[in-house]
């Protein structure tokens, strides 16, 4: 089974934090060493290391954004079904190789057309805001979609508070750099570290969301712990995860997936059953969990919201 | 010895096979089973073709030609787990979707070519019995070498769906080629024995 349950024994009464800090250093040299690589590959380490706590997230306030007519994907197929390239290309590499990975403490470095750049630790950032629960459809462009309760801020408060100035017409958002803790980052599937961007309107939307949590627990490594964004009315991997740079930029940054294949990618990436994809017909989706396709919705259904942000827009060409 | 490594022989080929019926009834095919089946029997399917495409070079340099009695089963099996591919996508993918099907053989070229693969394996399937190979003679040597075609189609096909790490497929690739560079190696000393043979007599 790949689902894990809790164990009744707290991880501290197993192994001592002492203990478990020096396997870890131990781990953490044997790799630079070039030792022990294929037996993180293989999982071998894995029971010990990769015993995340969830810890739940208090106070919480429920949205009027939510979608809350259709049924939430399960939590253990959000959390073993990932496309995180970062911990592997397969879809249960990032919850099986993410051990390793420390989101904790965490800082982010905010740069670009701002009155207030600077390093930002998570907890300042998130602490004067109130988390909400946000629920929305995730529509990925391999045609399979989940409905996930995230928790978050919406990223318009965030961004704001470092009061962007008037050439700030974009947003460019980098995952961290860590190849000792991102086994994926040792090999060239996509162009390290990741990065994404939005137009400034799109990140200030109201849907757009910083998020922390889902289901009520903070990230998981696999989900982009500690914290990531969430447009849900884009393709799943415009909503990059484990970010550590926000940069306010005047030009229209480069994409991951767009430097890739800049054919089958786009800048904008909005759902859209339309555009035609060399690889899956966007026409159609299966959720997670069910057996049918249905129909795609334009912008995935979010069009009430953000449709406006793009009227004099070819949508198949700036796709 | 050929009654007993047959039996074993087939029965390991389906070893895949049951390990999707395990992994199935333990719910153990991640959360989008469909996909994982599809990618699972198609991986296979290419495996079986380049197991096929080994064994005469495995013969020549063995000169075990008791081999070759294998050949044609693991040939079957390749094509029995393309079935499975082909159905997976045709009846639980798509569900019978015949547009949806259409559309795909035609704009999305990874399907082309695998579904052009799938089709040409059929008529190999057919003319696989001893009396299919007497009655064609000659011909039924030249049909099946068609089954290097359908393998480069099937990498390729495998090669065009992967998003961006196509380190398997070029795996794949590359004991292809070495395979196929063996057969044709091969071919070209056996010529040369024709040729010498006909000028001593």
């Amino acid at each position: 089974m790949l689902i894990k349950k809790p164990s009744d024994i707290s991880p501290s009464e197993i192994t001592s934090k002492s203990d478990y800090q020096s396997r870890r250093k131990f781990l953490k040299n044997s790799i630079n060493a070039g030792l022990t690589g294929t037996a993180i590959n293989s999982g071998i380490l894995l029971p010990g290391m990769s015993a995340q706590a969830a810890a739940k997230l208090a106070d919480i306030k429920k949205s009027p954004l939510s979608t809350t007519d259709e049924e939430l994907t399960k939590f253990d197929a959000i959390t073993t079904y990932n496309n995180f390239y970062e911990f592997g290309i397969n879809k249960e590499d990032p919850s099986e190789k993410s051990g390793l990975f420390q989101p904790k403490p965490w800082s982010v470095s905010i740069e670009g057309e701002c009155n207030n750049p600077g390093e930002y630790n998570l907890e300042d950032l998130t602490k004067p805001h109130q988390l909400e629960e946000r629920i929305y459809r995730m529509r990925c462009v391999e045609a399979w979609s989940m409905v996930i309760p995230w928790v978050g801020i919406p990223m318009a408060e965030i961004l704001k508070q470092f009061e962007p100035n008037a050439n700030a017409k974009y947003v460019a958002f980098t995952t961290v750099f860590r190849p000792d803790e991102m086994p994926g980052q040792r090999s060239r599937s996509l162009r390290w570290p990741y990065v994404e961007g939005l137009r400034i309107d799109e990140a200030m939307n109201p849907l757009t969301l910083l998020a922390v949590g889902l289901y009520g627990e903070e990230l998981l490594n696999q989900s982009g712990a500690p914290m990531r964004l969430v447009v849900p009315w884009k393709y799943g991997y415009k909503s990059i995860k484990s970010i550590n740079k926000i940069e306010f930029v005047t030009k229209q940054p480069p994409t991951s997936w767009n430097i890739s294949a800049p054919k089958e990618y786009g800048f904008y990436s909005n759902v859209n059953p339309k555009r035609n994809h060399p690889r899956w017909s966007q026409k159609k989706e299966r959720r997670i969990g069910e057996f049918l396709k249905r129909d795609t919705l334009m912008f995935n259904g979010y069009g009430d919201q953000v449709a406006s942000m793009y009227t004099d827009m070819n949508l198949l060409k700036y796709h | 010895m050929q009654k007993f490594y047959k039996p074993l022989l087939f029965s390991i080929s389906l070893i895949p096979f049951g390990s999707v019926i395990y992994n199935g009834f333990t719910n153990n095919l991640t959360a989008n089973p469909i996909e994982y089946i599809t990618h699972f029997t198609g991986d296979w399917t290419i495996y079986f073709l380049l197991i096929t495409l080994s064994i005469t070079p495995l013969r020549n340099l063995t000169r075990k030609i008791s081999l070759i009695r294998y050949r044609r089963m693991i040939g079957l099996f390749a094509f029995f787990y393309g079935c499975l591919h082909f159905i997976t996508y045709f009846a639980v993918d798509q569900f019978f979707d015949f547009s949806a099907i259409l559309e795909d053989i035609v704009e999305r070229p990874y399907i082309t070519v695998g579904f052009t693969a799938f089709v040409l394996l059929i008529p190999l399937t057919i003319t696989s019995t001893k009396k299919m190979a007497a009655r064609l003679g000659n011909k039924w040597r030249t049909l099946h070498s068609s089954i290097y075609l359908i393998t480069g189609l099937g990498i390729l096909h495998y090669y065009w769906l992967v998003k961006s790490d196509v380190r398997i497929p070029l795996l794949l690739a590359t004991i292809y080629i070495l395979l196929l560079s063996l057969r044709l190696k091969w071919a070209k000393i056996m010529m040369k024995l024709r040729f010498l043979n006909i000028r001593s007599a």
